[in-house]
């Protein structure tokens, strides 16, 4: 019977056009898991072939070659070379840039030579031209023996026929490239023993790659290898050379004469001014702040709109929902916590799309040329500014992207600092604080004072992160050789489905993945901050309602009363038993019992501090919900030890200094577990972390106090 | 001669590379023997720089292309 649906894998180099490609042929149906079982985030999609078929195309990290030296190749390769594996593709599509396609075609010989049915589509062929490069597709196809489709991803040309292609199985042909008759054959056939692959090539370029694990297979393949005094290294170059070699004469053959006068390319008349050896970093630094004026100004008309629709939707809910316990779970412990948080949402929408936008452009290689000097002192390299950029949007995903640094010792540092990077769910926090520590219309020169506030934080956490690399460097172990070889690829003007569907991701990941803990966590909070010990509960109770009898009091008075008694309920709740355990702990600091608890709460996540402030604050309403509320109660607050206000400058310096360096995110504990592949990581981390927000706290709280 | 020693805007051929691991990821990248390059940019503080080969940039540190040998063409 015939499939309905074969599985597609997209290979290529880095930089080829395989996002945009991805994206024409997917659209929004696409999704991000993690292969099962493993930490490797897998982008899927699927979309129609014809009525009767559907493809199921796995997008897979961009990789130079298939002897991976970088966790993201690694992935590819994995996929490429196991039969079994339930991803292994039906056939692969690779995709190479036309403009560079000697270097792209050395990965889609060895990915052939693997006896996968393949397809190779050519893209950025307009590039090519520009440059004078142009090539008879004839004769290509004729020389490689594959199928041919010439596509511009970019402006979605040629996908059609490409469909067209995958569906016809008559062109799903394998090709043959490299030669192993120089090797030694018994040694091929041990190894395609040991491990069980009937592929000489395939078999020997596993046993290459395995023998450097530390397993019984690999030993043994070690072994067979120096049986026969096989010299790994030399092989590949030999390998790689002679593949060169094939692919230049296919070239030539191919190539056309030139017909046009080669160009000056904008690229290096931009890179003369973008990456000039002397205001090269001046520019960056002017870019960063400009991103941020910009996420900060534009956000804020959206924000407004926010906060005033969820607010009408809360009090819509409130009206109209049957008075009582699901009432009020639902405004003042769902809603509350959510309202606080997704007002945030444009800010965060923005970074993303900011931070997207400067990595299609082509900059933020650009930004690693130029910073790769600065960083290696502190333990790191060029490619781990793009995670330290990445975390002050998410440290999740810039955990994740850490993976294209080869080194170990490197890519291990730049995780381990990259959560001190004033990531989006600290917004909330920051501005929450600032607007309660500072007036509204606070100027300093022509500068808004919040701004300038906020920009410090972020260069505290830059600060924090630099300097704990360098701690880091002293007490990490080097194992290998570093260095550093990027590829700098020719600028692009963004494409705008392509940061539509990027927004979309980011958006929806934020929404429903914060949504979900903030929801879970309000709901549990507003359930132990309105149950407590019953023999407590009920003495406020009883204290009360005998006050409330008296008939003599005013309406405004027995609102006070009121409000009074709900203060003095919840702190006979669970919710403030459990603060008031651990105030003694946080004294120091100068919170209490209250902060306790979200400082608890956000342990899941950092912007949960906001919802919980909204919940706890709620819990004892006078009946306004809006989000601006909250600050006016928190301010009222008077701390019952001293009689002064709960909060003054110095709590809010240091509770804005801890959540500068704590480490209260579930995600990215888990994320660096994963990347790491031991627990004993995120732990350390967790600790140096929290030891660090601790210390910087008391610091800060006692110098200004 | 080797790669650090070449100036802005001067052409060379690649003669030879040397350093195992190094090489092949080198070779990958499409810098090779018989490939030419041109000295594009340095960066902040002379380190790394950035060259053109004939179909891409790439950028890399002196020390890696200390181990990259060169001829200059006139």
């Amino acid at each position: 019977m015939e499939q309905k649906e074969i599985t597609v894998a997209l290979v290529g180099n880095p930089n080829c056009g395989k996002t945009s490609l991805f994206n024409a042929l997917t659209g929004l149906n696409h999704k991000v898991s993690n292969f099962p079982g493993t930490t490797v985030e897998k982008k899927t999609g699927s979309f129609k072939l014809s009525p009767e078929k559907n493809a199921h195309i796995i997008d897979l990290p961009g990789t130079y070659s298939l002897y991976p030296k970088s966790a993201d190749e690694l992935v590819t390769y994995e996929i490429l070379r196991n039969k079994a594996e339930t991803n292994y593709p039906d056939l692969v599509v690779f995709i190479a840039d036309a403009s560079n396609l000697k270097r792209n075609l050395l990965l889609f010989t060895q990915v052939a030579d693997l006896k996968v049915p393949i397809v190779l589509v050519l893209n950025m062929l307009d590039v090519a031209e520009r440059r004078g490069i142009k090539y008879d597709l004839a004769k290509l196809e004729e020389k490689l023996q594959v199928p041919i489709i010439s596509i511009n991803a970019r402006k979605k040309e040629g996908i059609d026929k490409l469909k067209e292609v995958l569906l016809d199985e008559k062109l799903r042909v394998t090709a043959k490239y490299f030669s192993l008759e120089r090797v030694n054959q018994q040694m091929l056939l041990d190894l395609s023993k040991i491990t069980d692959k009937r592929n000489k090539y395939a078999a020997l370029q596993y046993a290459i790659n395995a023998s450097s694990l530390i397993s019984e297979k690999a030993k043994r393949l070690t072994e067979v290898f120096k049986h026969y005094e096989f010299d790994i290294i030399s092989f590949q170059e030999d390998e790689v050379l002679a593949r060169y070699k094939i692919i230049d004469e296919t070239v030539k053959y191919a190539r056309l004469k030139n017909t046009s006068q080669l160009k000056a390319s904008i690229t290096a008349k931009v890179d003369k001014v973008l990456t000039h050896r002397y205001y090269g970093i001046g520019i960056f630094l002017v870019l960063l702040l400009l991103v941020f004026q910009a996420m900060f100004s534009w956000s804020e008309y959206p924000k407004d709109w926010l906060e005033v629709g969820l607010g009408a939707f809360t009090d819509y809910v409130e009206k109209t929902l049957p008075a009582g316990v699901l009432n009020d779970l639902i405004v003042h412990g769902v809603l509350a916590g959510l309202t606080g948080v997704m007002v945030f949402l444009p800010q965060i929408i923005l970074l993303f799309l900011f931070i997207a936008i400067l990595e299609d452009v082509g900059y933020m290689a650009r930004v690693g040329f130029i910073m790769d000097r600065i960083m290696r002192p502190f333990g790191m390299n060029g490619k781990s500014i793009v995670p330290l950029i990445g975390g002050m949007a998410c440290a999740v995903p810039s955990i994740m992207a850490t993976r294209s640094i080869e080194n170990k010792k490197e890519r291990l540092i730049t995780i381990l600092v990259t959560p001190l990077m004033s990531c989006s769910a600290r917004l909330p926090v920051y501005t929450l604080l600032i607007g309660m520590m500072l007036e509204d219309t606070a100027k300093w020169g022509p500068f808004n004072v919040h701004g300038l506030v906020l920009m410090l934080m972020y260069l505290i956490g830059f600060g924090a992160a630099i300097l704990s690399a360098w701690v880091f460097k002293l007490f990490i172990k080097q194992k290998e050789k570093t260095y550093f070889i990027l590829e700098l690829p020719g600028y692009k003007v963004p494409v705008f489905s392509n940061l539509l569907i990027t927004i979309y991701e980011k958006g929806s990941a934020f929404v429903f993945g914060a949504g979900k803990i903030i929801i879970a966590v309000s709901v549990i909070l507003w359930v132990l901050a309105s149950t407590g010990p019953h023999a407590n509960m009920q003495m406020v109770e009883n204290k009360y309602s005998a006050i409330l009898q008296n008939d003599t009091l005013t309406e405004a008075a027995k609102k006070e009363i009121t409000l009074q008694m709900n203060a003095q309920k919840l702190e006979a709740s669970y919710a403030g038993e459990f603060g008031k355990l651990i105030e003694p702990a946080i004294r120091p600091l100068g919170f209490d019992w209250k902060i306790g608890i979200a400082l608890l709460t956000s342990l899941a996540a950092r912007e949960v501090f906001v919802g919980t402030m909204n919940t706890i604050y709620s819990v004892n309403d006078d009946g306004d919900n809006s989000f601006g509320h909250i600050k006016t109660k928190m301010m009222a607050e008077i701390n019952p030890r001293t009689g002064k206000p709960s909060y003054n400058t110095a709590t809010f310096l240091s509770l804005m200094i801890f959540y500068a360096f704590a480490m209260q995110c579930m995600s990215t504990i888990a994320i660096v577990k994963k990347e790491t592949d031991h627990i004993k990581w995120p732990i350390i981390q967790f600790l140096y972390l929290t030891a660090l927000a601790y210390g910087s706290s008391f610091l800060v709280f006692n110098l200004f106090s | 001669m080797n790669l650090t020693q070449l100036g802005y805007g001067k052409k060379a051929v690649i003669t030879k590379v040397n350093g195992q691991i190094l090489a092949l990821k080198l070779f990958e990248m499409g810098i090779l023997p018989g490939e030419e390059v041109e000295l594009e940019n340095v960066a902040p503080f002379g380190d790394p720089i950035a060259i053109n080969l004939s179909e891409s940039k790439v950028c890399l540190r002196m020390q890696d292309a200390s181990c990259i040998e060169i001829k200059l063409i006139d």
